[in-house]
């Protein structure tokens, strides 16, 4: 397919060079159907979380961008959600690995466009906004406190502003100040010292700070950029201004992205992701402790308390087909990653699950070989590209980064 | 002489524009490739039949569809398992969720919930039929 797909390039390259004497801007009706499918203009309106009855609630957005920036909401006070998740930066933080109380085993993910996917993290390990927003805050490398440090401190700081919207706080004052089931040992064992009835209450006031964090999360959209301008100019056959322009070496970048490089056969839809996960022979960092991937997430996402079908959603079974018809026991799950959106990515490096990758051209040198896997298999098949062709790739890239 | 060149001229695009169409033919609308959306099992013991239950497919979508069995003589097959598979030749992976079969409907017809196409091209999706009839496979192929 590839090489007749190359042969039609050809060929209609070589007919409209005669016909026209043309630089090669044209595209066929295939490639302008692709570039159409990769606009900001294809995203569909902001999806629904019935999973979290909060989730329009401004209230509750406002609320949640407080406690998204407070220090306080961690051991030590000095971590909050965007100590990580720069809002300057794409709310992310440019490391290899997010450092909080400690050093994590991931890259931080900017957060554009996150109220669109349909898993969270790198291994997709949450399935909603919310109970991803809870994760990082009982773990002990980020902001490392439990969740009855949380319940308390939102009824000391925040307590009529948590009840105008969730309604009653629960009485805390036989719970713990600091109990939580992934604490440190005595934190486990204060934990499994409560009544079911007090873990019920606070797991309550901890699910709904989640969910004010994901109200607040679900404005951060998508920003259009150069190459959404191209597309729509594009898409409409009018004439346009230089915001709006691509030059021939991001052309043939684009050309190859949907073409002769496979980019877009993961990289699709206007986030640039297919929300799927996939082996790409990324290399495991040494060090670090054995990583699987969505291996490890699919089983996490299943088993966690806080997901689509647990008591503390406010969805029915029938609003969680993700999570009910989720792939869970294949092998092409071993070491399998959500591909990133692209866009924003090229002023954003390093690359990959871990940082592995300082520079893009590195990424796509790693594409173009198509190493092994350390465990399960790449999905990938070896590549033939020039330096020309890498440096096109990369000036496409770019003109999805403001 | 001047109209002899733009004649040749006219003659390379052409040739070229032929063989552009050629060549473009994609993989997905190679004539062997059925599309049809009723198909008899691998050993002749079922006809089957799919449809989306609300229209599409669109891509990225979870999705239910309604498989309709019948045995080769044409009578509704209402008691079989069914269990679903599938995915892309060309990219030698399989379905990016697990379809299950969630509902007897009646009149040979299941629905099957959880259905995704992650990407354009060309899918496979199987059904492995079992009934006191005995076990079988349909093998549907679609192109978003």
């Amino acid at each position: 397919m590839t090489a007749r797909r190359t042969g039609w390039g050809c060929a209609a390259l070589l007919a409209s060079a005669i016909l026209s004497g043309c630089g090669g801007e044209d595209f066929t009706p295939a490639e302008k159907a692709t570039i159409a499918s990769l606009s900001l203009a294809d995203l569909p309106p902001l999806p629904a979380d019935p999973t979290n009855k909060y989730a329009d609630d401004p209230a509750a957005a406002a609320l949640g961008a407080t406690l998204f920036f407070d220090q306080r909401m961690s051991r030590d006070s000095v971590v909050a959600c965007g100590t990580c998740h720069l809002i300057d930066r794409q709310f992310q933080d440019d490391l290899a690995r997010g450092k909080g109380a400690g050093v994590s085993n991931r890259r931080t993910m900017p957060l554009a466009g996150v109220a669109w996917s349909p898993w969270m993290f790198w291994d997709g390990r949450r399935d909603s906004l919310w109970s991803q927003a809870l994760t990082p805050l009982e773990d002990q490398r980020e902001h490392a406190a439990t969740r009855a440090f949380y319940a308390h401190f939102v009824a000391d700081s925040f307590n009529e502003r948590y009840q105008r919207i969730f309604g009653p706080l629960p009485d805390l004052a036989s719970v713990p100040p600091d109990a939580g089931p992934f604490g440190t040992e005595p934190q486990k064992a204060a934990w499994n010292a409560m009544s079911a009835g007090q873990q019920e209450a606070v797991n309550r006031v901890f699910a709904n700070l989640g969910k004010a964090i994901g109200a607040f999360e679900r404005s951060l959209a998508p920003q259009e950029t150069r190459f959404d301008r191209f597309a729509a100019a594009l898409a409409s056959g009018k004439s346009t201004g230089a915001d709006a322009k691509l030059t021939a070496e991001e052309i043939a970048g684009l050309k190859l992205f949907i073409g002769k490089a496979n980019c877009s056969t993961c990289h699709n839809g206007p986030r640039f992701t297919d929300d799927g996960f996939h082996n790409t022979g990324v290399p495991a960092v040494e060090g670090l402790p054995e990583d699987l991937g969505r291996a490890t997430g699919a089983t996490q996402v299943a088993a966690d308390p806080f997901n689509c079908l647990g008591a503390f959603s406010d969805a029915g079974p029938e609003a969680c087909g993700e999570l009910r018809f989720m792939v869970k026991d294949s092998p092409r799950l071993t070491r399998a990653y959500k591909p990133p959106s692209l866009r924003g990515a090229a002023t954003r490096p390093p690359y990959m699950h871990s940082g592995q990758f300082a520079t893009l051209d590195e990424v796509i040198d790693h594409y173009a070989r198509a190493p092994a896997a350390p465990s399960g298999a790449s999905e990938l098949h070896p590549l033939t590209l020039s330096e020309r062709e890498r440096q096109q790739l990369i000036a496409f890239l770019k003109t999805l980064a403001n | 002489m001047k109209s002899g060149l733009l004649y040749a001229l006219a003659v390379v695009v052409l040739v070229l524009v032929a063989l552009g169409a050629y060549l473009a033919m994609p993989e997905t609308s190679k004539p062997e490739l059925d599309q049809s959306r009723t198909r008899t099992s691998a050993n002749g013991l079922y006809v089957a039949a799919i449809e989306p239950e609300a229209g599409g497919p669109k891509l990225g979508e979870l999705e239910n569809w309604i498989l309709t069995v019948k045995t080769a003589a044409g009578k509704p097959v209402d008691d079989a398992a069914i269990t679903v598979g599938g995915g892309m030749p060309d990219h030698n992976h399989g379905l990016p969720t697990a379809p299950l079969m969630t509902g007897h409907l009646g009149d040979g017809r299941y629905r099957i919930e959880g259905v995704k196409f992650s990407m354009s091209g060309w899918w496979e999706l199987r059904f492995d039929i079992s009934s006191p009839a005995g076990s079988d496979t349909a093998i549907f192929n679609l192109v978003l």
